[in-house]
């Protein structure tokens, strides 16, 4: 007989009580809650989001003619510390790490011994040794078994660093008038520490907008504290707090891709059809084969040799104004050759814009008579459209003040 | 000379064959052991004054392909003793005796049960000659056979065909049933089902009860020795023999044998080998490195982590490959005694091994760290073949024990003397008085196996030979043809396809994987 | 003299999944069934006033929903109530939750180990993975691969194609989940105890091994095969207890036709000529009829109910040689009131799920080890649910009715026969297990129903009282189950068919093996099978 102990701690009691909140609370989620007029929220990673506060169109424009405040908590986050952790970093992700310097930020993307992607993200580089992971999915068991035979520590962090994205073209004069003396040093994919209360800030001049933009992170404690900080400092500055589907569009005209959006994910891809390489998915430009080893290498590299490649992620632009949200994407109107995995029709460059995933050659080689057969409801009732399609390069607006410097005020 | 076309890490049988056979087709190629000696585990090596054994202590496998491919009878080998019996010692009555290849004859059993094993043991040793084929050759591509390779499994389904509806039917029933099952269904002897029992799962972390333990009795009866299928001798000069054979076809083939090279670590520059680095400091160059030792050891600990992707980093720290047999050594002042044994039939191999029941029972504590008070063993005299291993007058015994967790609970250090006395107890059972015969005892946990040859785990076949970890999953999924991720680096030891015991054919067929790959 | 179409000997579930198919088929069917009740090991019986006990099978899950259409089980009564969590106990007072909400079970997961807690992502897609090669051949006859008849050629070149559209990674994966222990899998995952012995229970649950024993990965995916890509069908309640489901089957083969004899005990299958002419009933009346079928398990069928010289010897030994074994006990408790688990919170949802106290996978192999050596577990392993706190039919309101299935209970107590005494000692120790995490426990019990193995063979027929007719174990599977050579429903007796658990594909409250056995009469019979849906596309 096995006697049971009667010896849970405390702790572990307290943290039983989760099943009551099946949606976690943001850090900002009061300030959320004030304004979500709409009280439209979705399940991002298990926190409670908005999709829109209360207009997504007017959220929308802030981003573009404003400055908009997007809540990027829920992003998934690892800490790598240690003196490996560059080149443990450089054997798990795509890009050289070797040339992120301290203070810098760069885009990147992991895949498995297969070459196929497990998830893209944004590499932040605090010092030598220090680094932050953000990204969309869930990688612990990944990362800590890459990590044998490096010295290096990898902690999931997501629930004690709050993060906020400040996007448009006041985003800078937002910051400033808060009082964050030197931001305007920051170039593109810079990073630097500011003073926040007792602590500090981490800002970098980043974002999922391709605009002017920042983001901002924080210890939860000062969750709330930083947000009221930037609603004051954005005042005269037009800012306004925005939910998922004003940045979707944004991020849309950006050319930016989403995992398990656009592409899926390696680890929780069932049909092995849905795998991707990098080149498979428009990232192909991190591919570093001069920096030595790093996971996928011989398959990415036999891939680009023995042409075994078999789909391309391409940007597209279609005739007429209707979006082709997930519209089969035909060549010669007939044979079917891919899939359209976001759409909208773009406010700022006045074009319907669409990211499609297609099967080589066609995308890659054969771009001319592409169509796609949309479905648009109205009352009821689907009009079937053929439209022609055309490869274009993405990103599908290209707006100088993102990378300006010093950066614009308005 | 720094430079060779390929360097052999690891000079047990398995190195000097690949080594042989690679310098047979012209190759300049470094044999590298870190003992003062080659043979790895089959080394012959004093453990008393005037008293000399090598762990393995059985030649049951040696390869009809290893033996021609490297001449070995020309260097001295001779294969032709007669069998050895296997005797199923009985804690309180008269012993089983088989004779001839595994069993030929069966003495000590009745009428029925003779008739009953003769037919079971002509249906294995069938059976096992289905599979023989696949034991012998590099495990198909699953990623896109030759046509070679389907050519090789097409036949094999002809010769399945071949046994006929009802035999290949019970063929494709039996192949993964456990051992307990089989003997149970077709037997009524306890002794002999003890040895079945015994012989199905030694040197696995598995009990007769454990489905697929069938399999380690095909293993054993895809071995041959002179054509005879299951056949066990020691040779003449003992198993020194073997590896002295070998060693002399290594360097007539004009293999470069370095021992006391402690390789520190295998060279990789932009995922390609480019040579090994010495203890000593010495760094020897070449396009090809073989390592015959335990794959982990040459992939983890020589390669490292660092130079292969994450996914094969983890499928290789997941191979099983834990320990479960110890292995004792006595030193004794003269020849034992074992209860109705005939002293013609102590040159045989004695198991202990009474009951299916026993054997399960000593494997149950294993699984968790523990041992039975009634663990189980495989006795061999080495001394009665071969007079110069003891003093005159003298005799060694030369013992399997199982189970022996690799891990145990409380520690070796406290649990070495208290198993040592345990198997001694047993041993008293069948011997009696044999304790008082003995001068010196070594018992090799797991842990000093793994220590004294370089084999983490201290597992004989470097790594469970169990179904999830056999053919393209040995030694893991995707890499099962002696080939690695780094370009150059290939494995040749007991942890790749087929698996362990003295057969030389992971050496043979790394070997030639290599010759076919490089042109 | 009556000659009916077909006789079905047994009124389990699939002997009346199977009767059903082919009474629709327009064939005169009569279910002969040895009790005064059908169900099997299917049904709810009340044994003591204002409870009804689910006596034996207690969940429901893998019930194939193609079949559950074809005979419109939900308009015959059918209701399910699917599982609302579930949860181990720790010996330390916590517990383990299972909780429906994807980022709940994360991070209760996460709890205990923020690895494990993401590892459970990748082992759902691999286990996944594996579920959706093997559903498709649920509802497929077994190939004969010693076979060069068109069909079985065909079927085998269907296995070899779905296995080579497989990348090598799973076919690998395949190949090793295969013949792989549960625990051995599931170390390559997770590093806590008790979220492996969380997953571990469903590679044990019915079969005579351990966690510990190679094959046990592939027990865990026939019991996850009713939840594939995440589509419903996962675990839960008969609305009123698994009678339920057979009761539904019964309305539902009534009402197309057929006949019903309960209290109906065959004593043999009549052969004449190498071929079945009906029954005989105990007592000696004879029912004829064109064909039979056997729904008991096969040997019972063919060592009981079949005189040996009907059949070759070959196809005796390999009956014979048939692994059935008593693992599981079963204990039915009528409760005066909600027990109180103090670990668990009052509101916590897994209570209307499936409770466990075995909390590591040492614990649930020891259970085993005891197996092995003819004892009862002194530390059971035991599967516990209190259907009553989602269906109030089953007891009156403020009582419930608790279902223990227990693991492990062996066929013979050290080799000799069950005795009263030992099946008070087998209750005992779950009893005392559940006492142990719940104060007070023994004073509500109103009324106990124990059952060894003893107990249902004696009341289901079933061989050692096997839930599966058979050992789920790779030489028992596919074209070697029941035996190799009669995979295919048929026997070697002219029109003497099987249709239980003891068949492809095996145990578990499914009904495949009773509708693929009408496939097969109905072919043989050049009978339309239009009325039988195929199994679902998994795309």
């Amino acid at each position: 007989m096995v006697a049971v102990a009667k010896t849970k701690s405390r702790t572990k009691l307290a943290e039983q009580a989760h099943f009551r909140t099946l949606r976690l609370p943001s850090p900002f989620q009061p300030r959320l809650e004030a304004l979500a007029a709409q009280q439209d929220w979705y399940d991002w990673a298990g926190y409670k989001a908005p999709h829109a506060l209360w207009d997504d169109e007017l959220e929308y424009f802030a981003i573009r003619s404003q400055a908009a405040l997007f809540d990027i908590s829920p992003m998934v986050k690892y800490r790598i510390e240690g003196p490996d952790a560059e080149a443990f970093l450089n054997r798990v992700t795509l890009r050289n790490v070797t040339k992120l310097k301290p203070g810098r930020v760069h885009y990147t993307a992991w895949c498995d011994d297969e070459g196929y992607v497990l998830d893209d993200g944004t590499l932040f580089r605090f010092s030598a040794d220090r680094f932050r992971l953000c990204c969309q999915e869930r990688h612990l068991p990944w990362l800590l078994d890459s990590a044998i035979g490096y010295e290096v520590s990898v902690v999931e962090e997501t629930q004690e660093v709050a993060g906020l994205a400040l996007q448009g073209p006041t985003s800078f004069a937002v910051l400033r008038d808060a009082g964050f003396k030197g931001v305007e040093k920051l170039k593109i994919f810079d990073l630097a520490e500011f003073p926040h209360e007792k602590g500090s800030v981490t800002i970098s001049r980043t974002g999922f907008t391709g605009d002017l933009g920042y983001e901002l992170f924080v210890p939860v404690k000062q969750a709330l504290s930083l947000w009221d900080r930037l609603i004051e400092g954005g005042k005269l500055h037009g800012i306004r707090p925005m939910g998922y589907t004003a940045l979707n569009r944004a991020r849309i005209e950006a050319g930016l891709i989403v995992a398990n959006a656009d592409f899926v994910t390696g680890d929780s891809a069932i049909r092995t059809d849905r795998l991707r390489m990098p080149d498979e998915i428009g990232l192909g430009f991190m591919i570093d084969p001069a920096k030595g080893h790093f996971n996928g290498r011989r398959a990415i590299l036999d891939a680009r040799q023995n042409k075994t490649l078999k789909h391309v992620l391409v940007g597209l632009e279609i005739e007429g104004n209707i979006p082709a949200e997930h519209a089969i994407v035909y060549h010669r109107g007939k044979r079917e050759v891919g899939l359209v995995s976001a759409a909208i029709w773009s406010p700022t460059a006045k074009r319907n814009i669409a990211i499609a995933s297609l099967q080589r050659p066609y995308g890659d080689t054969v771009v001319d008579d592409l169509w796609v057969e949309i479905y648009a409801m109205r009352e009821l009732q689907y009009h079937k459209l053929m439209k022609r399609a055309k490869v274009v390069p993405r990103p599908f607006i290209k707006l100088d003040r993102r990378t300006a410097n010093p950066p614009g005020e308005r | 000379m720094t430079s060779f076309d390929a360097i052999v890490v690891g000079g047990g049988h398995n190195g000097i064959v690949a080594a042989t056979l690679l310098a047979k087709a012209g190759r300049r190629v470094a044999l590298l052991e870190a003992r003062p000696e080659l043979g790895g585990p089959a080394r012959t090596e004093e453990f008393a004054p005037g008293f000399r054994v090598s762990v393995a202590h059985i030649l049951n496998r040696l390869h009809p392909e290893v033996v021609k491919a490297l001449d070995l009878e020309a260097n001295g080998l001779v294969l032709d003793a007669s069998d050895m019996p296997s005797v199923a010692l009985s804690a309180d009555g008269e012993p089983l005796i088989l004779t001839g290849a595994y069993g030929e004859g069966l003495s000590g059993a009745s009428a029925s049960e003779a008739q009953a094993w003769s037919e079971l043991r002509a249906q294995l040793i069938r059976y096992a000659g289905i599979l023989k084929p696949m034991l012998a050759r590099r495990p198909p591509d699953l990623s896109g056979m030759t046509f070679g390779e389907t050519s090789a499994l097409g036949m094999i389904g002809l010769s399945l065909r071949r046994l006929g509806k009802e035999d290949m039917r019970d063929f494709l029933r039996m192949f993964l049933m456990n051992v307990a099952d089989v003997s149970d269904d077709c037997l009524t002897d306890d002794r002999l089902k003890g040895l079945l029992a015994f012989d199905a799962v030694m040197g696995s972390h598995l009990g007769p009860r454990s489905p697929t333990s069938l399999l380690g009795l095909y293993y054993r009866l895809a071995g041959e020795i002179g054509g005879k299928a299951g056949a066990q001798i020691t040779p003449s000069g003992g198993m020194g023999a073997v590896i002295t054979a070998m060693a002399s076809a290594a360097r007539k083939a004009g293999v470069q044998v370095r021992t006391d090279a402690l390789v520190a670590r295998i060279n990789v520059q932009d995922a390609r080998v480019t040579g090994v680095a010495l203890g000593s400091g010495e760094e020897l160059t070449a396009p090809i490195v073989l390592a015959a030792t335990n794959p982990f050891a040459a992939l983890m600990e020589l390669t490292g982590p660092r130079n292969f992707d994450t996914g094969f980093v983890r499928k290789v720290t997941n191979i099983r490959m834990k320990g479960s047999v110890a292995k004792l050594h006595l030193a004794l002042d003269g020849l034992p005694g074992f209860k109705g044994v005939a002293e013609q039939d102590l040159r045989g191999r004695l198991v202990f091994a009474p009951s299916t029941n026993h054997v399960e029972r000593a494997f149950n504590p294993s699984k968790y760290g523990g041992f039975s008070p009634e663990p189980v063993m495989e006795i061999v005299l080495p001394s009665i073949s071969d007079t110069s291993l003891a003093p005159a007058g003298g005799c060694v015994l030369s013992a399997n024990i199982m189970f022996a967790p690799y891990a145990l609970k409380e520690g070796w250090e406290k649990g070495k003397p208290k198993f040592l006395k345990a198997v001694m107890a047993q041993l008293e059972r069948v011997a009696p008085g044999i304790g008082k015969q003995v001068r010196h005892a070594e018992l090799l946990t797991p842990p000093d196996i793994e220590q004294r040859y370089r084999m983490p785990g201290g597992h004989w076949h470097h790594g469970e030979l169990q179904a999830d970890q056999m053919l393209m999953s040995r030694p893991v999924a995707g890499w099962s043809g002696y080939d690695t991720p780094v370009d150059g680096l290939y494995l040749g030891g007991a942890g790749s396809h087929p698996g362990g015991g003295i057969s030389g054919v992971p050496g043979l067929n790394a070997a030639r994987r290599v010759l076919a790959r490089k042109g | 003299m009556k000659n009916w179409d077909v006789i079905v000997i047994g009124g389990g579930h699939n002997g009346l999944v199977n009767a059903c198919y082919l009474q629709r088929s327009g064939l005169d069917v009569l279910v002969l069934e040895q009790k005064d009740w059908v169900g099997g090991a299917a049904t709810s019986r009340s044994l003591t006033p204002g409870f009804v006990y689910s006596n034996c099978s207690y969940v429901c899950s893998l019930f194939r929903p193609e079949i559950m259409r074809d005979l419109e089980l939900p308009r015959f009564g059918l209701q399910v109530i699917p599982y609302e969590g579930g949860a181990v106990f720790t010996q330390d007072g916590d517990y383990l939750a299972n909780y429906r909400d994807h980022h709940a079970h994360r991070r209760e997961f996460a709890r205990f180990s923020p690895r494990d807690a993401e590892a459970y992502e990748r082992y759902a897609c691999d286990v996944t993975r594996q579920c959706r090669f093997i559903q498709p051949l649920l509802m497929r006859t077994a190939p004969d691969p010693t076979s060069f008849k068109p069909r079985d050629i065909g079927e085998l070149i269907y296995l070899g194609r779905k296995f080579s559209d497989m990348s090598a990674e799973e076919m690998a994966l395949t190949m090793r989940f295969w013949t792989m222990s549960i625990s051995d899998f599931l170390d390559e995952y997770f590093e806590t105890d008790v979220i492996k012995a969380n997953f571990a229970l469903s590679g044990i649950i019915g079969t005579a091994l351990g966690p510990m024993s190679p094959g046990t990965a592939y027990v865990l995916l026939h019991h996850y095969m009713g939840e594939v890509d995440g589509s419903v069908g996962a675990w839960g309640y008969a609305r009123g207890g698994m009678g339920a489901v057979t009761q539904a089957l019964a309305a539902s083969f009534q009402a197309s036709g057929g006949t019903i004899r309960t209290g109906a005990q065959v004593e043999q299958v009549l052969v004449k000529n190498g071929h079945a002419q009906g029954v005989v009933l105990a007592g000696g009346e004879e029912v004829l009829g064109k064909l039979t079928v056997s729904n008991a398990d096969v040997k019972r069928t063919f060592l009981k109910l079949v005189e040996p010289k009907e059949l070759p010897d070959i196809f005796l030994r390999r009956v014979k040689n048939f692994k059935i074994r008593g693992s599981s006990g079963k204990v039915n408790i009528a409760l005066g009131s909600m027990p109180e688990f103090p670990a668990l919170p009052d509101d916590s949802p897994c209570y209307r799920g499936d409770l466990h106290f075995t909390d590591s996978v040492e614990r649930m192999e020891r259970a085993y080890d005891d197996w092995k050596e003819g004892r009862w577990s002194a530390d059971p392993f035991i599967d516990m649910v209190i259907p009553t706190t989602l269906d109030p039919t089953m007891a009156s309101p403020g009582k419930h009715f608790m279902s223990c299935f227990v693991q492990y209970a062996p066929p013979k107590v050290g080799g000799r026969e069950w005795t009263d005494a030992d099946r008070d000692g087998f209750a005992e120790s779950v009893i005392s297990q559940i006492a142990d995490y719940s104060p007070g426990f023994r004073e509500r019990i109103v009324h106990m129903e124990v059952r060894t193995p003893r107990e249902i063979e004696a009341e289901t027929g079933l061989t050692e009282g096997n839930i599966f007719q058979g050992e789920l174990t790779f030489d028992q599977l596919l074209f070697n189950r029941p035996v190799p050579g009669y995979a295919q429903y048929r026997s070697p007796v002219g029109g003497l068919y099987m249709c239980g658990s003891s068949t492809h594909p095996g145990g578990g409250v499914m009904g495949a093996p009773g509708r693929n056995a009408a496939v097969e009469i109905l072919r043989d019979l050049k009978r339309g099978a239009n009325h039988v849906s195929a199994a679902h596309d998994v795309i």
